[in-house]
């Protein structure tokens, strides 16, 4: 037990402070005190990515197996946490000015973080969907944290209802699962699944996939995505775009490896329908956009077909390839959602492509960083972008899904048109009415410093790519 | 120097990077400094790239001046050059100067309009130094950024449709060439072109999607690197988004694009299409054969046709490349030396022609020919300077355009005699265009009263033709100034390139007998 407890710590030390700081800021200061919890909160975040980097190799499991702690799950953990610190300190300025910073809120988010660990460290359903649940309802509440908003209180249902929708298909999935395989550990799972699966085990393994794809929001389970995106109130936006989807990408692949690793061709075709679904769909309906942050939600769906194309390799090399894919993305994103937060006019929040005409002129700085970030996005050499998309090329070609490659370059040549087209306000246009974006030095550091990493980080990667490598060693046997 | 090729090709972008981060404001003095550190950082590459020259020693085949360092992904830094590619670097560091001299008037957000030049030119140098497939990769599609933005900010009117195209088409060709990387990669286990220079891709032919594919993977690799390079070069018929991108583009830009960026088409046939799939090349050697001697006679026709005089030197342009491509895919010496002559000797003309048509831009802010006519009468010096290299275009002997056209045409001639024959009449119809469009701008009365008043070049013009004028003229009455240097990297090219037929054509003998 005590051996259980001690591989779980880091879990347990952000579920008791969230807690803890609840009580104690609920008979105090309430949202007063939500500034400073917003920086404590990202603080731990990042002592405990920092412990957890640094806790060493090696494997260890709780529970009976329920719970992993392998090189995969503290890769995907230091990505989460680094990145949902990052998120908040961003968004704290924009939701101060705007009265809907509530002292729940880096709690929740605190919730949710704790939730996404205890996704990617799973080695049992049950333990999948106690960290998915609880992730989800955190993220459902803070989707509707602006509670007097008619858009942001719909986005929260509207991600209620299609997650609980979700949850379903996922839960079917498992009890099938379970039924076929007389357990819900995965160990015991791929075990029973041993080369030849029963149908009843692979009809459960869909529905399990289907109900991961909503979380990853994977096409054809993508509909929420730019309703709530464009709902929820930007910083909360910008987390949903980035943490969730490294810990629902890492879940997926723990499931497909972990649990059915022995049969890779029956999880490789769905995968690389949805991979290819994703990559189309995001590139082409973007292209009508005139939100960013729908624009966003689109460029997202496509992502994650670019993540899954890798994964869909089924190999180690695949999922060192999504690994890196997710750690690129995730720091484009906190990177953009920084300039986009950072877009207003007369104190109100413009999200408006158009807004930006001309921003060149005016920001020079500014301009350039989101235009690097923009040509990484779109995976235009020589940008960081550019090679997640030649990894997770690589690796499913690889694979034997030389189809799917080919798909892929020509949706990010589809997609290269929207990324262009902000560019092309920003530096071709015509002067509009102005737009103040110099409020907050926070913003504009994140701005830059993402922009920077996708510009020098090709000359190393900063070392991610060993990192991954050894991650996806431990995934994968 | 250990490091020569990478100084020559940073030495740019380290200027771009001091210009972006140091200087502020729009003032004049902020536009007089950016364009003097421009200047002089070109001409220092320049400077240091004549090192490269002196030191090249053209007898040997393999690569000179490597430079080596681990890299991502099993990926190297890898950089060095052979005698195919060492002009091409000298003539990008040879125009560059001049490019900038040539923007002297440019008024509108000149710091970046510099920084995008210089960081163009360390992504061009790269592309003709790069020895590793994905670096290669990585400078050949970075260049689209610094040139879409030089189009869509400092292009004409149309400039959002042109950039777009120019980017969009360019990206979509070069995807499926990365796609073909991967598989190489994948196939060789490296990306070090040297050795892969030296492996053999399967030839085998196989079925796929019940098609008959002859000369297998090699084929496939070879149409995937075709869409890539085909775009760039142009050729019939995907150079639709060249006459766009050359009218909306600024003249400096023009100037680029003709005199090196399409180059990169041609380096890229000449460096990874024709040695590493030759048996692909072969199975698509009449393909390409034709579609060059289409592209020379349909582009010249429609080059007659051209109001614009810009768009009519963007067509001839397509025309002259498809000299190359038919000289490369003739496959013998006189073709390929021939091919890089006449890409070395198209960059200087069509640069030039490019600034011949800014020169009166300038003054007139028009490029239609209808709006000129007479101009000898006011510009004497204009007329003789645009006469010289209508005449280099024509392909007069004496000039270098002569030479470039003359040797493709006698090495296609030995494989194909009716494309070299159609092949041609494209020198007549070159004459055709472009002493047409002499007569109407410079000859005739001054009958327009707009131009009652324009004025002759000025020094600083003048400066910017000279060099290009004389070689123009050395490259035309001394070709082997080239041809010395490219021989014996051609020669090694073609025999290893027929060996690895021979080799193939037995194979296939063989399994035939076998069955």
């Amino acid at each position: 037990m005590q051996a259980d407890l001690n591989v779980i710590l880091p879990e347990i030390v952000i579920s008791v402070y969230a807690m803890a700081a609840l009580l104690f800021t609920a008979y105090t200061g309430k949202d007063k005190m939500a500034g400073m919890l917003v920086w404590l909160t990202a603080a731990l975040f990042a002592v405990m990515a920092l412990w957890i980097g640094a806790s060493g190799g090696g494997t260890r499991t709780a529970f009976d197996g329920m719970f992993n702690d392998d090189g995969f799950a503290r890769f995907a953990k230091v990505t989460i946490l680094l990145s949902a610190g990052a998120v908040l300190v961003l968004g704290q300025d924009y939701m101060a000015r705007r009265n809907i910073l509530r002292f729940e809120y880096p709690l929740l988010v605190a919730l949710a973080t704790v939730g996404m660990m205890v996704m990617v460290s799973a080695g049992d359903l049950m333990a999948l969907y106690m960290g998915l649940e609880l992730q989800s309802l955190a993220l459902y509440v803070v989707a509707s944290l602006r509670r007097d908003s008619a858009k942001s209180t719909e986005a929260g249902l509207k991600y209620f209802v299609l997650g609980a929708l979700s949850s379903g298909l996922l839960l079917y999935g498992a009890s099938l699962t379970y039924g076929y395989a007389g357990t819900t550990l995965f160990s015991g799972i791929i075990a029973a699944a041993d080369g030849q699966a029963p149908i009843g085990l692979l009809l459960g393994l869909v529905f399990v996939l289907a109900g991961l794809a909503f979380k990853i929001s994977a096409v054809p389970f993508h509909m929420w995505t730019p309703d709530v995106y464009e709902g929820a109130p930007t910083p909360i936006t910008a987390f949903f775009a980035t943490a969730p989807k490294v810990a629902a990408m890492a879940l997926v692949a723990r499931v497909v490896h972990d649990a059915f690793g022995d049969v890779v061709g029956d999880w490789q075709q769905v995968l690389a329908v949805l991979s290819l679904l994703s990559m189309f769909l995001g590139g082409i309906a973007a292209i009508g956009q005139t939100d960013i942050k729908r624009l966003m939600a689109y460029s997202s769906i496509a992502h994650m077909g670019y993540a899954l194309m890798g994964l869909a390799a089924g190999t180690v090399f695949g999922v060192q390839a999504m690994l890196i894919y997710m750690a690129i993305y995730v720091t484009m994103n906190v990177g953009t959602f920084a300039f986009i937060l950072s877009m207003e006019r007369d104190g109100q929040p413009v999200t408006d492509i158009r807004a930006l005409n001309m921003y060149s002129k005016a920001q020079p700085g500014r301009a350039l960083a989101m235009l690097i970030l923009l040509f990484s996005l779109a995976g235009v050499p020589p940008l960081l972008g550019f090679f997640g998309k030649l990894y997770v090329l690589r690796a499913a070609y690889e694979g034997g899904l030389a189809w799917l490659a080919v798909a892929g370059v020509i949706a990010s040549v589809i997609g290269a048109f929207y990324y262009l087209r902000i560019v092309f306000y920003m530096y071709f246009g015509e002067e509009g009415e102005g737009l103040e974006t110099g409020r907050a030095p926070v913003q504009w550091a994140f701005l830059m410093v993402s922009a920077a990493v996708m510009l020098l980080g090709i000359v190393n990667m900063f070392g991610v790519e060993t990192m991954a490598q050894a991650a996806a060693a431990t995934l994968v046997n | 120097m250990d490091n020569l090729l990478s100084i020559v090709t940073f030495i740019p972008a380290v200027a771009a990077a001091i210009l972006a981060i140091f200087l502020r404001g729009e003032d004049e003095a902020a536009q007089k400094n950016a364009k003097w550190v421009a200047m002089i950082a070109t001409t220092l590459t320049f400077i240091v790239s004549l090192f490269i020259l002196f030191d090249f020693d053209p007898s040997n085949t393999g690569f000179q001046f490597v430079e080596e360092r681990e890299w991502l992904l099993g990926l190297k830094y890898k950089m060095g050059v052979d005698g195919i590619s060492v002009l091409f670097v000298m003539l990008t560091t040879f125009m560059m100067p001049l490019t900038i001299a040539a923007s002297w008037n440019v008024k509108s957000r000149v710091k970046e309009y510099m920084v995008a030049f210089l960081i163009l030119e360390t992504l061009m140098l790269g592309v003709f130094m790069a020895l590793d497939l994905v670096l290669f990769y990585l400078f050949f599609e970075a260049g689209l950024i610094p040139m879409f933005l030089i189009i869509g900010i400092w292009g004409g009117a149309a400039r959002i449709y042109a950039s777009f195209k120019f980017f969009l088409y360019t990206f979509l060709g070069s995807v499926l060439m990365l796609v073909a990387m991967v598989a190489m990669f994948s196939d060789a286990g490296t990306t070090d072109i040297p050795s892969l220079l030296r492996h053999e891709f399967a030839s085998d032919s196989f079925s796929l999607l019940g098609i008959h594919i002859v000369g297998g993977m090699q084929t496939l690799m070879f149409l995937a690197f075709f869409a890539s390079f085909a775009v760039k070069m142009p050729m019939w018929p995907v150079h639709t988004w060249l006459p766009d991108a050359h009218v909306q583009a600024p003249t400096a830009g023009s100037v680029v694009l003709a005199a090196i960026l399409l180059k990169m088409g041609g380096y890229g046939f000449l460096r990874f299409s024709l040695p590493m799939f030759p048996v692909g090349s072969e199975v698509l050697t009449p393909l390409v054969l034709w579609m060059s001697a289409i592209a020379i006679v349909y582009t010249s026709l429609v080059a007659l046709a051209q109001e614009d005089m810009k768009k009519l030197i963007a067509y001839s342009s397509v025309a002259h490349m498809g000299y190359v491509t038919m000289g490369i895919f003739a496959a013998n010496q006189q073709g390929l030396d021939g091919a890089i002559f006449q890409m070395l000797s198209h960059g200087f003309i069509s640069g030039a022609l490019f600034l011949c048509v800014g020169v009166i831009y300038d003054r007139m802010h028009t490029r239609e020919i209808d709006a000129y006519g007479g101009l000898v009468n006011r510009m004497p010096a204009y007329a003789l300077i645009f006469m010289f290299f209508t005449m280099a275009n024509v392909g007069l002997p004496g000039t270098s355009g002569f030479i470039g056209e003359f040797l493709t045409l006698v090495g296609v001639f030995q494989v194909n005699t009716w494309v070299a024959a159609v092949a041609t009449t494209g020198v007549i119809l070159s004459a055709a265009y472009a002493l047409w469009l002499y007569r109407r701008v410079v000859f005739g009365d001054l009958i327009k009263e707009s131009l009652r008043t324009i004025t002759d070049m000025t020094k600083r013009e003048r400066a910017i033709f000279a060099p290009l004028v004389v070689m123009t003229l050395l490259l035309g009455v001394y070709p082997r100034l080239v041809t010395d240097i490219t021989g014996p990297s051609v020669e090694a090219l073609i025999s290893n390139v027929e060996t690895a037929q021979a080799v193939a054509q037995a194979t296939s003998q063989v399994a035939v007998a076998d069955h």
